[in-house]
């Protein structure tokens, strides 16, 4: 089976992107990033999405965490990660082990 | 709480046979889904190692184009990006990790004779810088969908399996002996009865 990448993000940044392949779909808000993540999740494998959106549209992304494809990939954009790719992470080992294995601060 | 069944031979003997294939699924889920909680563990480090190195390399890049950006025209860049020189394919399988199927990506770059999309005075070099790196990148983040995703799906695969496993230790696996105890109960009392029964009949027999 073959696929195709994708990547929704703000502004132009991500059109780097294209360079290597990856097609960028540039969205101005959240809801524009839904219309979009919806309109394209069929024809795409993996949909790379820059964390400051995929932080607004976190309840539209969960609804594909249980099928195998596309799969959804949160990045961190050109200000930096918001620390929402690793929430996911411990949310999903929490889910899964019921604790934090990376807790260091001891929280 | 003891299963609604009627006090039979038929119905212990059921229950016996019953309880055996639950005793024993119940130490095969266990077990199953112990691994996946040792798989787990072991991908969640991975895919943490892997993001913690890749959301600097990413936030970096995106950071050097956007320099480059403000260095061209929009439409130049928007030009200069309009045929990418890498395709970027991706072999989509499906493996399997303790019968759950977890994606299994492999990248296929088919690259052209020049890197970039675009003639070496169209752009800056910063814009060259970019594109590199991300070139560089796209592998690492393939490689982080796919380790993304599969702990996605064992932490939801690995939650039902606690809840099976947890129904029948408490509740199915119980259930179960109670029943069957207190069906051999009545069981016994049945037997009891009719022995005192045929007692008070022989006696009275005897009397006469």
């Amino acid at each position: 089976m073959k696929g195709k990448t994708a990547i929704i993000g703000d502004g132009e940044s991500i059109l780097v992107f294209k360079a290597v392949g990856v097609e960028p779909f540039a969205v101005k808000n959240a809801d524009e990033a839904e219309k979009t993540l919806s309109d394209i999740a069929k024809s795409y494998k993996i949909i790379f999405i820059t964390d400051d959106i995929a932080k607004q549209i976190d309840e539209k992304i969960s609804k594909y965490t249980a099928q195998s494809y596309p799969i959804i990939v949160s990045v961190p954009s050109k200000s930096g990660s918001n620390g929402y790719g690793e929430q996911k992470l411990v949310e999903a080992m929490e889910k899964a082990l019921g604790i934090n294995l990376f807790s260091t601060n001891g929280k | 709480m003891r299963l609604n069944v009627n006090p039979t031979r038929m119905e212990l003997s059921k229950l016996k046979a019953r309880l055996k294939t639950a005793t024993r699924g119940h130490k095969l889920l266990k077990d199953k889904t112990d691994e996946m909680i040792r798989r787990f563990s072991e991908i969640i480090r991975e895919d943490k190692l892997l993001r913690d190195s890749l959301e600097t390399e990413i936030s970096e890049t995106l950071k050097k184009f956007s320099l480059a950006r403000t260095l061209s025209s929009k439409s130049d860049i928007e030009l200069a990006f309009q045929i990418p020189s890498v395709s970027v394919e991706i072999d989509c399988d499906v493996k399997t990790v303790m019968n759950v199927p977890i994606p299994k990506l492999t990248l296929n770059k088919s690259e052209k004779k020049d890197k970039y999309p675009y003639s070496f005075g169209f752009l800056t070099s910063e814009a060259d810088v970019a594109v590199d790196s991300a070139g560089a990148l796209i592998e690492k983040m393939v490689k982080l969908a796919e380790l993304e995703k599969a702990v996605a799906m064992l932490a939801d695969e690995i939650e039902k399996g606690k809840r099976r496993v947890n129904a029948l230790e408490y509740v199915m696996i119980p259930n179960l002996i109670e029943t069957i105890k207190y069906i051999s109960m009545k069981l016994e009392e049945n037997d009891r009865s009719s022995r005192v029964r045929l007692m008070k009949v022989k006696s009275m027999i005897g009397e006469q």
